[in-house]
């Protein structure tokens, strides 16, 4: 039965990346070849980076509906500019000018039902990519590319979660920072979310605002301590008093961040990691099944 | 001409607001009359487009200068299609008042 795992954080730079890349690879090897890597974070995907030999298998534009006035048609009445709660439309009446500004539309379409004089049209303005690999194992990644100057985030990662392989068991989600909309959107779907945070005080100050989040979107979710050894205890105190399973713990280690430094984090695993990620699998599989 | 600087208050001895889009107020000068009148800035703390709405304001207005901190793109791209000329004055605490003074001084 299909299973999708969401990897969030909160603060950025706590190890989402690091734990989806070697979850997939791990789930690969100790739990099922149909396990599928989807990097939601389209504002700057990177999961790619740790796997030098994927080869691209298809790509795909994905566009959203923006409207356009008709300058023949408009009466300038302002009936639009009105309706758009985005600011996207300028209407001058007294110079007949009326545009739509197509990098501040949400594409919400309330312009279109305020018209009452057939003025508006609709075309299609790009938000995006949609890029899918052959990693050699598993059923690869799809990864979500935001053009740049782009808002419609949400968008894209919806189409980038409904591309996943129909055969897929796994499908892992790599969530971006921050506890906004992007996040909501890429938790919303999961059966269960993994939290990976950093103990220092910054990554409590995020972690806690997205166990918040967690919370009223009633997802179930467990913590990944990375970089652990580090830091000021706060983050044990919390997750204790709060009664937080944390799920694994990746000691900190200079030579781990030096391989990741040179993007080869699937190429050095030693025996450490191997029995560490054997064991969240078999956690996960227990969870989920 | 009608020349409209943005103002962080309501008043001639207001300090001039370095940016645009989200000014507090805007000081419309209307150099022929010698008129100043303050108008708030109604997408001051809207989420985003703002520069867009202020500067659709000053078309509507008929303003022909703008003086400002800074101006964003897309703000930018509608005051230069309606030839609405962009003055971009440093951060050093002047007020509208004295900016007036300067302008006529001209």
């Amino acid at each position: 039965m299909l299973k999708k795992i969401a990897i969030a954080s909160g603060k950025g730079g706590t190890g989402k990346t690091t734990v989806s890349v070697n979850l997939y690879y791990f789930i690969h090897k100790y739990w099922t070849d149909k396990v599928q890597l989807l990097d939601c974070d389209v504002e700057e995907p990177n999961d790619l980076i740790f796997f030098p030999e994927a080869r691209e298998k298809s790509f795909n534009v994905v566009n959203q509906q923006v409207p356009k006035i008709d300058n023949s048609k408009c009466t300038y009445c302002r009936d639009c500019v009105e309706y758009c709660e985005f600011n996207a439309i300028v209407v001058i009446p007294t110079v007949k000018f009326a545009e739509v500004n197509a990098s501040l539309c949400h594409s919400c379409g309330a312009c279109l039902h305020a018209c009452k004089h057939g003025a508006m049209l609709e075309y299609d303005h790009k938000i995006g990519e949609i890029k899918k690999f052959d990693l050699g194992i598993g059923l690869g990644l799809i990864q979500g590319e935001l053009e740049i100057g782009s808002s419609m985030q949400t968008m894209l990662i919806k189409d980038v979660i409904k591309e996943y392989n129909p055969e897929t068991e796994i499908v892992l989600m790599d969530a971006p920072p921050g506890t906004s909309c992007p996040v909501v959107t890429t938790s919303a779907d999961a059966d269960f979310i993994l939290l990976v945070t950093e103990p220092t005080p910054f990554g409590l100050h995020d972690l806690q605002l997205t166990i918040e989040l967690m919370r009223e979107i009633h997802k179930p979710f467990a913590v990944i301590i990375n970089k652990d050894g580090i830091g000021d205890g706060s983050m044990e105190k919390y997750l204790e008093a709060e009664d937080i399973e944390i799920i694994g713990r990746i000691a900190f280690s200079k030579e781990y961040a030096a391989n990741y430094a040179t993007g080869k984090i699937l190429n050095n695993l030693d025996e450490t990691q191997d029995s560490f990620y054997r064991n969240l699998v078999m956690n996960l599989k227990e969870k989920l099944n | 001409m009608k020349i409209v600087i943005s103002s962080e208050g309501a008043e001639m001895n207001s300090v001039f607001d370095l940016r645009f889009g989200r000014a507090a107020y805007f000081c419309v000068y209307n150099e022929e009359s010698g008129i100043t009148e303050f108008l708030k800035n109604e997408h001051a703390d809207d989420q985003g487009g703002a520069g867009t709405k202020t500067s659709e304001k000053m078309v509507e207005l008929g303003v022909q200068k703008v003086i400002s901190g800074d101006f964003g793109p897309k703000a930018k791209d509608i005051l230069e299609r309606f030839n609405i000329q962009m003055v971009i004055l440093p951060d050093n605490n002047r007020t509208v008042g004295e900016i007036i003074e300067t302008l006529k001084g001209k």
